[in-house]
């Protein structure tokens, strides 16, 4: 079953020179494990082709059920060097939400994982 | 309050934060003194590029150089410093710590408390005076990004500053300062040398040390953890307009709680303080100090009322021997301009513009080093992830230009409004003027031996 991102997770990010951070957390402690399986350093790697010039680092906060990524060569230099609107990364978090992961739909189910064809929480609470 | 060892093991020390940055609410700090019991009101005044900027302003004028909005902050607790004995750490004094000591003696003079106002300053993390002898004996300060010897910019250097940590705090704090200014401290040490001082935590205590830093980084970006800038539910959280900024309960053991003022808004949850821990981390596992490594994988939060959050389990491990540095230096310039276009086919108007204006930039064999289009309302923040924008109502088109060649960036300045009447139409938004040219001061950071820092702490009287 197709799951996007924004509807299991929520998430900050930030900068340090011209490396953005993007901390993703599960919107339900259950779903954690969903992000640790599926939200991998490659998927992650792929949805930012293009978008970022360098690597891409992983670390995993069970206690926090948050994944912690490290997106380098994300910022146009970086700081004051930056010539981008978000410079700082700041909404580098919401660019990652738009990321759908693939789960098998048994386990989808299980879980009560939100399908992608239903309106993102984040849209829900606003247009209803 | 200062006879730490003597005290129960069962008190809370009150540690509240009133300022995340500098151009931060200028309400925060009072609201935080006048709103319940706080022991330490703990203010953020210094993000990375802001050393520069004061170091700057010191060389225009040698009483500058530090946090000016600190002054006007502390005016506005001044009856709680003076009458309830509530004591203030910021690193508010920037590149120039003692004149910022003088600029609150003075304030403290004027309103005829200067009896009850007790000024400590930490200096000794300026490095600038001595960055050649240290270079020239064997000091790389080679960039923790790119590994470049400091020498390639070293003619460029603006101001040089080691993060310090929070033993010159403590100390300050021992010697009955009740408003300690320091230059580049550590944004986690202004909260952290609080709890250290009042439970007198030992400085190989790395557990509880690694606490107090983890409680520095919940509070150290003010409001951002108590529902500001909070995805969790955000159109929920309750009364932003009256956002209650938080405050660290500390007990000695090292756990915490997170809460704010009654009768204010924002919210602080599990989900609030979590988005808070994990900004601006790198590996979760070493969240290096000059004082401990943190451990993030280690924290435990657990709601426990109505905002309040429970902060515990906390592991730290010994500090290294070095310490990081914070250096400034020119890097050219650059200036960025904007213009917006309408609907129909907004996007394709601004995409022809910026191919024109390009095409007249080559023509004039512009020296610009990087150059950068985005599209505003279209892709500016999330590139192509962002998709088919379709026909959007209007989109801004926004143009970076940086080099080394001030000339060139002016005359780039100057090729943004003729596009308004010679170019694709449907334009608008223009009413700011010319794009300004900025001189870039840009960030290097880099590491340095422990033993060649070191701290001075002075207690005017």
């Amino acid at each position: 079953m197709k799951v996007r991102l924004v509807d299991i997770a929520h998430a900050r990010s930030g900068d340090k020179g011209d490396t953005a951070n993007v901390g993703v957390i599960a919107l339900r402690p259950e779903w954690y494990p969903v992000l640790e399986r599926y939200l991998t350093r490659d998927r992650v790697a792929e949805h930012f082709c293009g978008v970022i010039t360098g690597d891409v680092e992983r670390y995993e906060l069970p206690n926090l059920k948050a994944l912690n990524f490290l997106l380098h060569g994300a910022l146009g230099g970086g700081g004051t060097l930056s010539l981008k609107t978000d410079a700082q990364g700041k909404v580098y978090s919401t660019a990652l939400l738009r990321l759908v992961l693939d789960v098998p739909d048994a386990e989808a189910a299980s879980l009560h994982l939100p399908g992608a064809s239903a309106t993102p929480a984040f849209q829900r609470s606003l247009r209803e | 309050m200062s006879q730490t060892s003597k005290q129960p093991d069962g008190r809370v020390v009150r540690v509240a934060s009133g300022q995340g940055f500098w151009g931060d609410w200028l309400e925060a700090p009072r609201r935080q003194v006048e709103g319940g019991d706080v022991d330490y009101l703990m203010l953020d005044y210094l993000a990375e590029v802001t050393m520069s900027i004061l170091q700057k302003q010191k060389e225009r004028d040698p009483k500058m150089g530090y946090a000016r909005d600190f002054v006007g902050a502390i005016e506005s607790v001044l009856p709680a410093i003076a009458k309830r004995g509530v004591r203030v750490v910021a690193n508010a004094g920037g590149v120039n710590p003692p004149a910022c000591a003088v600029a609150i003696r003075d304030v403290a003079r004027k309103h005829g408390v200067s009896d009850a106002v007790r000024i400590g300053v930490v200096t000794g993390d300026d490095l600038l005076p001595r960055l050649d002898e240290l270079i020239a004996s064997g000091h790389e300060l080679a960039n923790m990004e790119t590994g470049e010897p400091l020498s390639t910019v070293c003619d460029r250097v603006l101001s040089a500053n080691a993060y310090l940590g929070s033993v010159p705090i403590v100390e300050a704090l021992a010697k009955g300062a009740n408003v300690v200014i320091t230059g580049r401290s550590t944004d986690t040490a202004l909260t952290m040398a609080p709890l250290r001082h009042e439970f007198a935590w030992a400085a190989d205590d790395w557990d509880r040390l690694a606490a107090g830093i983890i409680a520095g980084h919940i509070i150290e970006c003010g409001a951002q953890c108590s529902g500001g800038n909070c995805l969790y539910d955000w159109l929920n959280i309750p009364d932003l307009a009256n956002v209650g900024y938080p405050i660290v309960e500390g007990c000695a053991d090292g756990t915490f709680v997170i809460s704010k003022h009654a009768d204010t808004g924002g919210r602080i949850s599990v989900q609030s303080v979590t988005e808070q821990l994990v900004y601006e981390m790198g590996d979760p596992r070493s969240y290096i100090t000059p004082d401990v490594i943190a451990d993030f994988t280690s924290i435990h939060l657990e709601q426990v009322g109505e905002d309040r959050v429970r902060v515990f389990g906390i592991k730290g491990r010994p500090a290294t021997d070095k310490l990081k540095v914070s250096i400034a230096y020119r890097a050219g310039f650059k200036a960025v301009g904007t213009l917006v276009y309408s609907w129909p086919n907004a996007l394709d108007k601004a995409q022809l513009a910026d191919r024109v204006l390009r095409e007249r930039l080559k023509n004039l064999g512009l020296k610009l080093d990087h150059m950068l289009t985005e599209f505003v309302g279209a892709s500016a923040t999330h590139g192509p992830l962002a998709g088919d924008p379709g026909d959007p109502p209007e989109v801004q088109l926004r143009i970076g230009v940086r080099g080394n060649d001030k000339a060139s960036i002016e005359r780039f300045t100057r090729e943004i409004a003729p596009l308004i009447l010679n170019g694709p139409p449907s334009v608008t938004g223009f009413a700011g003027g010319r794009p300004k040219v900025e001189e870039i001061v840009a960030y290097w950071p880099a590491l340095i031996d422990k033993t060649v820092v070191q701290p001075r702490v002075e207690v005017l009287t």
